[in-house]
């Protein structure tokens, strides 16, 4: 029973990754599939999230700036409002040039954004990170949140101490997982809007033909910079969640710059670019060949360890990472080249003007 | 009037760009020592016609012969191969390359004989000798059609495509170039030329071909068509 | 003067900025003629000069332990170049030539994702610890150390700064050369001012396209080796970390400006040591840290400024 209950959890957390995976993959089809934004800088939006909400709401530490106390929700608008903010200036500067330039600036960005988190050891604690960040729901249970406002009106300290305590110790984590895939949900309710009302049609527009677009009196910069910002804030809102998710982030690891970014579009790519429906597919299937790629290749290694004594296997446990990693870039090109639409193709609105 | 063996010929083309059909049931040939002008109005297909030849377009149906063998379909760096040179009207000549490099690219498919060919374009545009070490870029608009016609002068060729040579030219520059382009044709090199200054391109053509709406819609010799007045009434009126 | 402020700045600012611009300009060499020819930025450049330097310790490793020989490593680098172009082209077949006439954005993509392919199997192979490339102490060059003093000047330089500049200058003079005086050279030229003309000119794009990853991949592997010879050790991060002031050294050049780029390559490596000298009181001006972000920073002020690059390269 409880290996089954293990199991469930394991779930719940493989389906709160691949939620935050799919927010990230519906931010840059915003960028990349509704107007062909390329953006490598995915890891670097999703840090900027992540590390907002984390020094916002972050109980005080002797390691970093913190102990604000500022709400939890407040804190993932600050992580959406900052990624946004980044997105815009990066997009002004860069949007009117050709897509090789963006991508450029936004692999710089992201670089950028890392070098600042591991070197302004004050506020970020440096390369060691910020730990202890609170998780939506999980958080209540934490004593400086139910010995303060709003949590006090209902009932005091050792109320809400016996009322946690009869809970079994694993009861945010359906919560948590149900509170992303909401999140998810309402981000694609919403950008399902956006595409079908006159600001989508026109970003599709401007991508079929750019010069006819701005020839009809669009102001196409204008839309792109918005699509470009509107993405950004998405990731950053995927970065909040990431970090409640993980609860102690890094720079190097946690946003490995071009793992993460590669990983998002890759999903994106897969389950169709310019279909929402498709990125989210798209970031759990892969999530899932992610992860049991991890146990295949695990299990492979240590059947060949049973069987042979030639080399050291321990060299090969430590490297099977990379394998997994070498596969999906390799999947990628495999995508790109034969199925570049991806499994749910982009199924366009009429364009402006047409029925 | 049509040769046993025209040099090039485009038989009842049928060509556009993607699903765009622009060309319809084009018929043009180019004789042997001939110069042979396209002329239209605007968005008649007169280039579309010569870009048809150097593969850069979609065909649909009919054939393009190059001395009798068909070249239809044939990719763009594999059309000059076979002796077919291209002059395009814009952006026609490397701009950051020297005159001298540019020629020697024009060369890029001959083997041997290039100083030879070098030499002889020097003799026939004798203006360039002395700019020979300056970036085509530099040059003035004249000068820069000259640079691109020996280029594509520097293979051996069959036939020479001219794409509106003289458009955005000084008076003095076009008259240039039509000598230029006669004296061309004099050393045996038969020309097919896209001209908006119909007057003068009729004048120096052996024949002309009127294209309205991508079809053939006048065929005669250069005077001929010059003196023709319906084709005066719709093209030359007003113009030089 | 040269006690109070050259012999600092000289040595340990000015010279080792050099050195980094050497490697810079090397790399940027290959991007910006990607860029211009094949036109496409070049994710996976930074990951040669590093397969290159892994290549090279490979050689020179299997020379030590089977032959007995001790091979300089610009002599292993030989080898380690002829694979590198290999792999390079067997790259450009397999995986970027299938996106020649799609939107170019799609073989940025494929390059972003060979960029993590070929890390990954250097990864795999190699492992991913640290890896001595040059063991001991360079010490600087006793016979111009003395030298230079006597003139009260002394110049403190290891002698593989001196490989390393004397290098790239070579490798400059046989570059200017190809580019200048070859049929395969001007061709190049030719391709990246208007690849539509070259078609229709009759040129031979697709050996113009060999020619190009032939003379990046040598470039690159170059400066992956001179790089490794400086810092003395190997990581598979250690192309990833050059990729952005190579790219900001390409576009300050002005894209598809191979001698732009060896300028802005001199440029930002100068840029980026001499950012961090005390110039304003005791502390360095800018925190060593931060030094890829004065790479960046240089890059978008030239996006804003002036996009072509200094020497009115192409602009998209």
């Amino acid at each position: 029973m409880d290996q089954l209950l293990g199991l469930l959890l394991y779930f719940f957390s493989l389906l709160t990754v691949g939620g935050i995976y799919a927010l990230l993959a519906l931010g840059l089809n915003v960028q990349w599939g509704f107007a062909g934004l390329f953006n490598v800088g995915i890891a670097g939006f999703a840090a900027v999230g992540a590390y907002t909400y984390a020094i916002l709401t972050t109980d005080t530490s002797p390691f970093h700036y913190g102990g604000l106390g500022i709400p939890l929700v407040f804190g993932g608008v600050a992580a959406m409002l900052l990624s946004g903010v980044i997105a815009g200036i990066i997009g002004v500067i860069c949007i009117r040039l050709r897509a090789d330039y963006l991508a450029i600036a936004t692999i710089g960005i992201a670089e950028i954004i890392k070098l600042f988190l591991k070197n302004q050891t004050d506020l970020t604690n440096g390369p060691r990170g910020i730990n202890k960040i609170p998780r939506a729901w999980e958080h209540l249970s934490e004593e400086r949140f139910y010995t303060s406002a709003p949590m006090t009106w209902i009932t005091d300290a050792a109320g809400w101490e016996a009322f946690f305590a009869s809970l079994p110790r694993w009861w945010w984590q359906p919560m948590f997982t149900i509170t992303v895939l909401l999140f998810v949900f309402g981000v694609y309710l919403l950008l399902e809007r956006a595409r079908l009302a006159p600001w989508g049609r026109m970003m599709t527009a401007i991508r079929e033909n750019e010069h006819a677009a701005q020839a009809a009196g669009k102001d196409v910069t204008r839309r792109r910079i918005e699509a470009f910002i509107l993405g950004a804030v998405i990731m950053g809102m995927a970065g909040a969640f990431f970090a409640q998710h993980l609860r102690l982030i890094d720079p190097t690891n946690t946003f490995d710059a071009a793992k993460l970014t590669f990983l998002i579009w890759v999903m994106l790519i897969a389950g169709g670019s310019g279909n929402n429906r498709g990125a989210i597919l798209g970031a759990f299937l892969i999530w899932t060949i992610w992860s049991g790629s991890e146990l295949v290749i695990n299990s492979s290694v240590e059947i060949i360890a049973n069987y042979q004594d030639l080399f050291d296997v321990g060299v090969l446990r430590t490297r099977a990472g990379y394998l997994r990693m070498l596969l999906i870039g390799i999947l990628l090109q495999f995508i790109l080249q034969r199925y570049p639409s991806g499994i749910l193709p982009e199924s366009r609105p009429a364009a402006i003007g047409k029925q | 009037m049509s040769n046993p063996q025209p040099v090039l010929e485009l038989r009842g083309l049928f060509a556009g760009y993607g699903e765009m059909e622009i060309l319809h049931d084009i018929n043009i040939h180019v004789d042997k020592d001939e110069v042979v002008a396209i002329i239209g109005p605007n968005g008649a297909g007169k280039s579309t016609a010569i870009k048809a030849v150097l593969g850069l377009l979609n065909i649909r149906n009919g054939k393009i012969l190059l001395e009798n063998t068909e070249i239809t379909d044939t990719p763009p760096e594999k059309v000059v191969t076979k002796g077919i040179s291209y002059v395009p009207q814009t952006h026609n000549v490397f701009v950051n390359l020297s005159v001298e490099e540019n020629l020697e690219m024009g060369a890029w498919t001959r083997s041997e004989g290039i100083v030879e060919r070098l030499e002889e374009m020097y003799v026939l545009f004798p203006d360039l000798r002395e700019k020979r070490k300056q970036a085509a870029g530099s040059l003035s608009g004249g000068q820069r059609q000259m640079v691109a016609m020996a280029k594509a002068l520097m293979v051996d060729s069959k036939v020479l495509l001219l794409d509106e040579p003289t458009a955005g030219l000084s008076p003095k520059y076009r008259a240039e170039i039509f000598e230029t382009i006669q004296k061309i044709n004099g050393e045996g090199v038969p020309i097919l030329i896209v001209e908006q200054n119909a007057k003068q391109a009729l004048g120096i053509a052996n024949r002309g071909y009127v294209l309205v709406d991508g079809t053939n819609r006048f065929t005669g010799t250069g005077a001929e068509l010059l003196a023709d007045r319906e084709v005066a009434r719709m093209f030359l009126g007003g113009r030089d | 003067m040269w006690t109070s402020f050259g012999f600092e700045f000289v040595n340990f600012y000015l010279i080792p900025g050099l050195v980094l611009g050497c490697i810079y300009a090397l790399g940027a060499i290959g991007i910006t003629l990607t860029f211009g020819i094949l036109r496409f930025a070049n994710f996976a450049h930074g990951e040669v000069m590093m397969t290159g330097a892994y290549l090279t310790w490979t050689i020179s490793t299997l020379a030590g332990s089977l032959l007995g020989w001790a091979l300089h490593p610009l002599i292993a680098a030989i080898p380690a170049v002829l694979a590198a172009i290999g792999i390079l082209i067997l790259i450009d077949r397999y995986f970027y030539k299938p996106f020649r006439d799609a939107p170019t954005i799609m073989v940025v993509m494929a390059s972003f994702g060979m960029m993590l392919v070929v890390r990954s199997t250097v990864q795999f192979i190699w492992g991913p610890n640290q890896l001595t490339f040059v063991k001991g102490i360079d010490r600087p060059n006793e016979a111009v150390r003395q030298f230079t003093a006597d003139f009260d000047m002394m110049l403190l330089v290891p002698n593989k700064h001196f490989w390393i500049m004397a290098g790239t200058i070579i490798i400059m003079l046989g570059f200017t050369y190809l580019l200048e005086r070859t049929r395969i050279g001007k061709a190049m030229r030719a391709v990246s001012d208007s690849p539509d003309l070259a078609s229709v000119t009759g040129i031979d794009v697709e050996a113009v396209v060999r020619a190009t990853w032939i003379v990046g991949g040598f470039c690159a592997v170059a400066a992956g080796v001179f790089l490794a010879m400086d810092i003395q050790f190997l990581e598979t991060t250690m192309g990833f970390r050059m990729l952005l002031p190579m790219f900001a050294a390409a576009i300050l050049g002005g894209i598809g400006r191979p001698f732009g780029a060896v300028f802005g390559g001199l440029i930002i490596g100068l840029a980026e040591e001499l950012s961090a000298y005390p110039w304003i009181g005791d502390a360095p001006l800018i925190s060593p840290g931060y030094k890829t972000g004065v790479a960046f920073s240089i890059m978008i002020i030239m996006l804003i400024v002036r996009p072509s690059g200094l020497f009115k390269g192409r602009t998209f």
